[in-house]
């Protein structure tokens, strides 16, 4: 009987670790797809829309990712993982990236093996509550019971901020946003608490948004970010530069708009020529086509113009950018130079 | 002249290994065995390499780590600065108050339900079937969720008892039903009680005595004594009486509406209540086939033999079919209680922190330690299972049919 557990077990493990090889960029080139493992729903950052295609500020990374290797945003297999299983899937191979909002640590990075290739939005964990409670601030939730989706960072902040500040709390974990978002309103918890822009996301789908308030405490740093596994430091390149691309086009004024113009003849700007790759061989080093991060900013758009498409003041989720504004504008975003 | 020869000496040849049926069974089964421990060697190895590429290792020290989260229900002191392993206890408890309350309350809705399956009256009948066949075909999850979710949107939140003029109040001032889960008086232990609780026990004791006398007279002189108010009342009397001269040591902490929730008392949490019902009443459904079933088996000359004695129908059932029945129903039902065990690893469902929401789930994502943990789980859960099983093998042997 033992014996049998523990082959199980065993062939499980055997099967989940094989998966996991060496040179993703080629896998992903002879596949034609990029499997990107995204959330099972959350508004604005990764979300099917009504036509069932997925959309949002972390699908955006997926599709920024999959034009630079194979040219095309729509080459994506979208995997929607919940907090729990999405480490395993990355672990497994059954993914190439993670585009989750998950947040980057330590532990997350050494012990668990993978590479966060850099942060696509900085967080923080906030909370919301009803304003018929009455709650001004986090320090006033004594005795509150809590709605918190289990297996993530938010868990482990909730349990230190309410010790540190020694009050109680009764946590209701939850499975998925959407089954939170069911509960707070039932009023099975007087307090749900997320990432603040996770929080944004949800009230705006409610349908009283103003009768819910955001404390304005934030509990915890929260750099939500892609990752990968570790060990395929080549494939870690191609979805760090990705990212940055988008970064350095907003920051150097190429967008959607006018990067078709901007890459028909070199510009004065060496390091626009650079990007685009009218100068220089840095596709070629990440083992991309030298238009790679053209095609990314046509067709996916520069780091600001996603922003304001999925989550910007313009949308229901309204979010600020806030820390998410360019270095230049008072931000952390600081895409390091193309060169 | 006799000459005597032996048989010829056969020397044992490598061929025989196959040919010969004295030794061809233990052949076989040493090369399965071999080919097996093989296989495990395989894939053990396999796993070792593996993880070693993926530069980790096997190793259960995170067990003593801070588990650094908080846990709702917990029958033992624990706090987010207890260990992982203290989170798992704390996990195999809760599975453990699941599976004993559901399979009470199942055993109970199964008895019932086959025993009224086979009622002549049709409307009871026909009922009990249509329970046997709603819950039992419905797969457990869907039930966990429906009660979860029916229970949720139909109680009212504890902020509905708030105010001068509430939507809603207390039932007889002592218990609220909310949407977080029914909050109940809890006793309050103060010195003296254990007496009380003592003689209690001893009036438990007293009416079983009482029952086995009046069994022994009805058997001995034929002379039947009633047993149920005199039942009550040594059940009663002198617990009632002991409490109010030792001046009622034991008082009820009742639940009142306190800042956010419900404080004191005891609260039974909306996640335990669903999956507690839906286990119970999806088990319920298969006991009472299991019991239906074993009804039938006996055979149908009892009963009209017990009739033609001039024993009631009620009597019948009691004292000649079910005693009978019960050997047939006890084995299944072991295996049952099982399904049921199992089943409780639904909980996360619901967000009831048993053991798969513990050790499998916060733990195993917080440590990332995947294999150590569910290879963790599976022994909690096989140590658990067999446990219940020789427990209930041995009730089993006590009420299998004495040979002699």
């Amino acid at each position: 009987m033992k014996k049998s557990v523990f082959l199980g077990a065993l062939t499980v493990a055997g099967l989940a670790a094989g998966a996991a090889a060496a040179a993703t960029l080629d896998d992903v080139k002879a596949r034609g797809t990029l499997n990107c493992g995204v959330s099972t729903g959350l508004a604005g950052f990764s979300a099917p829309n009504a036509n069932g295609e997925w959309e949002g500020f972390d699908v955006a990374v997926c599709r920024a990712v999959a034009t630079a290797v194979l040219g095309d945003p729509n080459a994506v297999e979208f995997v929607p993982t919940t907090g729990k299983t999405r480490f395993t899937a990355l672990a497994s191979g059954e993914i190439d990236m993670l585009a989750r909002n998950t947040t980057w640590t330590l532990s997350r990075d050494a012990d668990l093996k993978f590479t966060f290739i850099g942060v696509n939005y900085y967080d923080g964990q906030g909370f919301i509550t009803p304003k018929a409670l009455g709650v001004s601030s986090a320090k006033e939730l004594d005795g509150a019971t809590v709605c918190i989706q289990t297996g993530t960072t938010t868990e482990l902040n909730l349990a230190d901020f309410f010790r540190v500040n020694n009050i109680s709390y009764e946590p209701v974990p939850i499975e998925t946003n959407a089954e939170a978002q069911q509960q707070y309103l039932a009023g099975a918890c007087d307090v749900y608490t997320t990432d603040a822009s996770g929080l944004a996301a949800t009230r705006a789908t409610f349908e009283t948004p103003t009768d819910h308030v955001i404390l304005p405490e934030i509990i915890s740093k929260e750099p939500l970010g892609p990752l990968v596994r570790h060990g395929d430091s080549e494939w870690g390149d191609v979805v760090r530069w990705s990212l940055n691309a988008m970064i350095a086009a907003e920051e150097l004024g190429v967008t959607s708009a006018n990067v078709e113009e901007m890459s028909s003849s070199t510009t004065d700007n060496p390091e626009i020529n650079r990007l685009l790759g009218t100068e220089g061989n840095l596709g070629e080093m990440l083992g991309l086509e030298a238009d790679w991060a053209k095609n990314i900013i046509m067709q996916v758009g520069n780091y600001g113009e996603v922003f304001e498409a999925n989550i910007g003041e313009s949308t229901p989720i309204g979010l600020a950018r806030g820390l998410n504004a360019q270095w230049t504008d008072g931000g952390l975003l600081y895409a390091p130079p193309f060169r | 002249m006799t000459t005597y020869s032996d048989p010829p000496s056969e020397s044992f040849q490598l061929s025989m290994l196959v040919n010969d049926t004295r030794y061809r069974s233990i052949t076989f089964q040493v090369v399965a065995l071999i080919l097996l421990a093989a296989a495990i060697g395989f894939l053990g190895w396999n796993l070792m390499r593996n993880l070693a590429l993926l530069g980790q290792d096997i190793s259960f020290e995170f067990l003593g780590e801070p588990s650094g989260y908080d846990i709702n229900q917990r029958p033992i002191p624990y706090d987010s600065q207890s260990s992982h392993l203290r989170a798992t206890f704390v996990g195999v408890l809760n599975t453990l108050i699941v599976a004993f309350l559901g399979c009470i309350t199942a055993t109970i809705l199964g008895v019932v339900a086959g025993v009224l399956r086979l009622s002549n009256n049709w409307i009871i009948r026909k009922l009990m079937m249509v329970y046997v066949e709603a819950f039992r075909n419905v797969p457990v999850l869907i039930w966990i969720l429906i009660i979860f979710f029916v229970m949720t949107a139909a109680l009212p939140p504890p902020s509905a008892f708030r105010g001068d003029d509430p939507d809603s109040s207390m039932l007889f001032g002592a218990f609220a039903f909310t949407n977080r889960g029914i909050y109940i008086p809890r006793p309050i232990w103060e010195p003296g009680s254990a007496i009380v609780v003592g003689v209690f026990i001893a009036s438990v004791i007293g009416v079983f005595a009482y029952r086995r006398y009046t069994t022994r007279l009805l058997y001995d002189t034929g002379k039947l004594l009633p047993r149920g108010w005199p039942s009550l009342l040594i059940l009663f009397v002198p617990t009632l009486l002991v409490f109010f001269i030792l001046g009622q040591p034991i008082s009820l902490d009742l639940p009142a509406l306190r800042g956010f929730n419900f404080q004191g008392g005891t609260q039974i949490r909306g996640s335990l209540i669903a999956l507690w019902f839906a286990l119970a009443i999806y088990t319920g459904a298969f006991i009472a086939e299991n019991v239906r079933a074993g009804i039938q088996a006996v055979s149908h000359g009892q009963t009209e033999a017990a009739a033609s004695l001039g024993l009631r129908p009620g009597r019948i059932m009691n004292l000649v079919v079910l005693p009978q029945a019960l050997r047939i129903v006890i084995p299944p039902v072991i295996s049952q209680y099982l399904n049921l065990t199992k089943n409780s690893s639904l909980a996360i469902a619901v967000g009831y922190m048993d053991l798969t929401g513990t050790l499998g789930g916060i733990t195993l994502n917080q440590t990332g330690r995947a294999i150590e943990s569910v290879l963790l789980l599976m022994l909690f859960y096989l140590t658990i299972s067999l446990s219940i099983s020789a427990v209930m093998n041995v009730y089993n042997a006590r009420m299998q049919l004495k040979e002699r």
